[in-house]
């Protein structure tokens, strides 16, 4: 009876979180329309949610591609396949996990700290204060942060998969004897541009999920500084798990477009 | 000739929060230079009616206007427009804690007005000497008094000169000193900035000397309402019993 109850409730708060989310990503994207536009706090976003990110997306970035590398390397010796270690690990990299690590570790980073900075001002009263001033709250704290992160996440995710590539060719070469112009080689033959894209459009739709989910939880945030650590905690969770979920609805809509 | 529409009105506004009825039906109308005091209790729902009458939160039923304006059903963005004409004053001040003292006040002006920086400065100092805080301009709200951080809110919420200020518990956790000042400082703005407001309050001495109309909030609905000395002389017994501070529950 009391499990029951239990499921009922959660299903309930799930549901009013999942109705919130989508009630807010209209509200957002109505508001990205009206005035006023306040560039420079796109520009102050990016400076917080990409320049400094960078050293934690491409530090990720350039041990997973030494990682990668490495296992792959090792087992494809097995086949007499080592030469190719470069394409398996551009393309792993380029349409997986250079935006879903990247969108991870940096979205974790960014919407842990907008939740907190959202939910701080909402349990002081600060976001009522904007609005009974007559300030468009959704204009000015979250339609910044969204245009910040489509831009961001995309350029950061370049420059991870970059990084990647590079990790890579440092264990293809160094590691395991690769030629460095082979590794380059056979990754110019084997990968397209679509591959690159692709991954390319998954970091702008996680950019929004992101930001999104971290704005919510802030807005949504109750009971003082407690409500406020939840908030926080929940945010990295769904975070993660939203990048992970999502990730597989738009590889499988990307290869129903493109193959 | 028509009479002009009240500034504030609510027409059997009803809130609930889960099982809590808050308020039943509650109805008021806010004439132009009116100063009206909502008394109660803790918990019997004065700052939920200041807040549904400001527009910050919506009735579950009932009607709310703002300059004639129903808003009960608007939404946020349209509303903005109807909420610059008003100032709000945060039982907590809701001070933007990481701007100075002369940025929160300038906020405003800065948002909804194109004035130069020099305008905005006068208008900021004016505005900061009237609530007795000259000098505090680069101060954050971490290193002011309860007392000052309440003064700097009202004078963000007075600086847009609006037609309504809506007051919650504006002298709460103050002492003697700072709540005869908040007192004395909401008394005079009729005279100059504001004359008319909706000050929330269970501060009896208070409210008398501020307002010219009183509404005593029991059960979620008034008890009584009308100017300080009808209150005193009230019918209902519950009413003249919390004036005297004899009422425990209410």
């Amino acid at each position: 009876m009391i499990m029951a109850k239990d499921l009922r409730t959660h299903l309930r708060e799930t549901a009013i979180w999942y109705g919130g989310l989508g009630l807010l990503t209209m509200r957002v994207f109505r508001n990205l329309t009206l005035p006023p536009s306040y560039f420079w706090l796109v520009a102050r976003e990016i400076d917080i949610i990409g320049v400094r990110s960078l050293v934690v997306a491409l530090t990720a970035a350039l041990f997973t591609g030494m990682v990668l590398a490495l296992q792959t390397a090792v087992n494809m010796a097995r086949f007499g396949a080592e030469n190719y270690v470069g394409p398996v690990v551009a393309l792993s990299i380029l349409r997986e996990l250079g935006p879903v690590l990247t969108a991870i570790l940096v979205g974790g980073k960014v919407a842990s700290g907008i939740t907190a900075e959202l939910g701080s001002m909402k349990v002081t009263e600060q976001i009522d204060a904007l609005r009974a001033l007559g300030v468009n709250y959704v204009k000015k704290l979250i339609v910044p942060r969204l245009m910040a992160a489509l831009l961001v996440f995309p350029l950061v995710t370049i420059l991870a998969d970059g990084m990647g590539l590079f990790g890579g060719m440092l264990i293809a070469v160094f590691d395991r004897n690769v030629d460095a112009y082979l590794y380059w080689n056979t990754i110019a033959y084997w990968v397209v541009l679509k591959d690159f894209l692709t991954g390319l459009g998954k970091s702008v739709v996680f950019g929004a999920l992101v930001t999104l989910i971290g704005c919510y939880n802030g807005l949504v945030t109750e009971g003082g500084t407690e409500g406020l650590g939840r908030s926080t905690t929940a945010t990295v969770v769904q975070v993660a798990m939203g990048v992970i979920i999502s990730d597989f609805f738009i590889t499988r809509l990307f290869l129903f477009i493109y193959w | 000739m028509t009479t002009p529409p009240p500034l504030v009105e609510l027409r059997k506004v009803s809130k609930s929060f889960g099982d809590n009825r808050v308020l039943r039906g509650v109805s008021l109308a806010l004439a132009k230079g009116t100063i009206l005091a909502v008394m109660g209790g803790s918990g019997s729902g004065k700052t939920v009616l200041l807040r549904i009458a400001s527009g910050l939160l919506p009735p579950d039923a009932g009607e709310v206007a703002l300059f004639g304006t129903r808003i009960d059903l608007m939404s946020e963005e349209a509303m903005l427009p109807l909420r610059r004409r008003t100032g709000f004053v945060f039982q907590g001040a809701a001070l933007f804690d990481s701007l100075s003292v002369f940025e929160n006040v300038a906020y405003p002006l800065r948002e909804h007005t194109r004035l130069s920086l020099g305008e905005i400065t006068d208008r900021v100092h004016h505005f900061l000497e009237l609530v007795g805080l000259p000098e505090t301009d680069d101060l954050l709200p971490a290193e002011l008094s309860g007392g000052m951080r309440k003064r700097v809110g009202i004078a963000r919420a007075l600086v847009v000169e609006p037609e309504v200020v809506f007051f919650d518990e504006p002298t709460a956790g103050l002492d003697p000193t700072n709540a005869k000042l908040v007192a004395q400082l909401i008394a005079q703005l009729r005279t100059g900035v504001c004359d008319t407001a909706i000050v929330v309050t269970h501060d009896v001495e208070f409210a008398e000397l501020v307002a010219d109309q009183m509404a005593i909030l029991m059960h979620g609905q008034f008890a009584d309402q009308g100017t300080p000395a009808e209150i005193h002389r009230s019918a209902n017994v519950d009413v003249r019993r919390f004036l005297a501070g004899e009422l425990r529950e209410i």
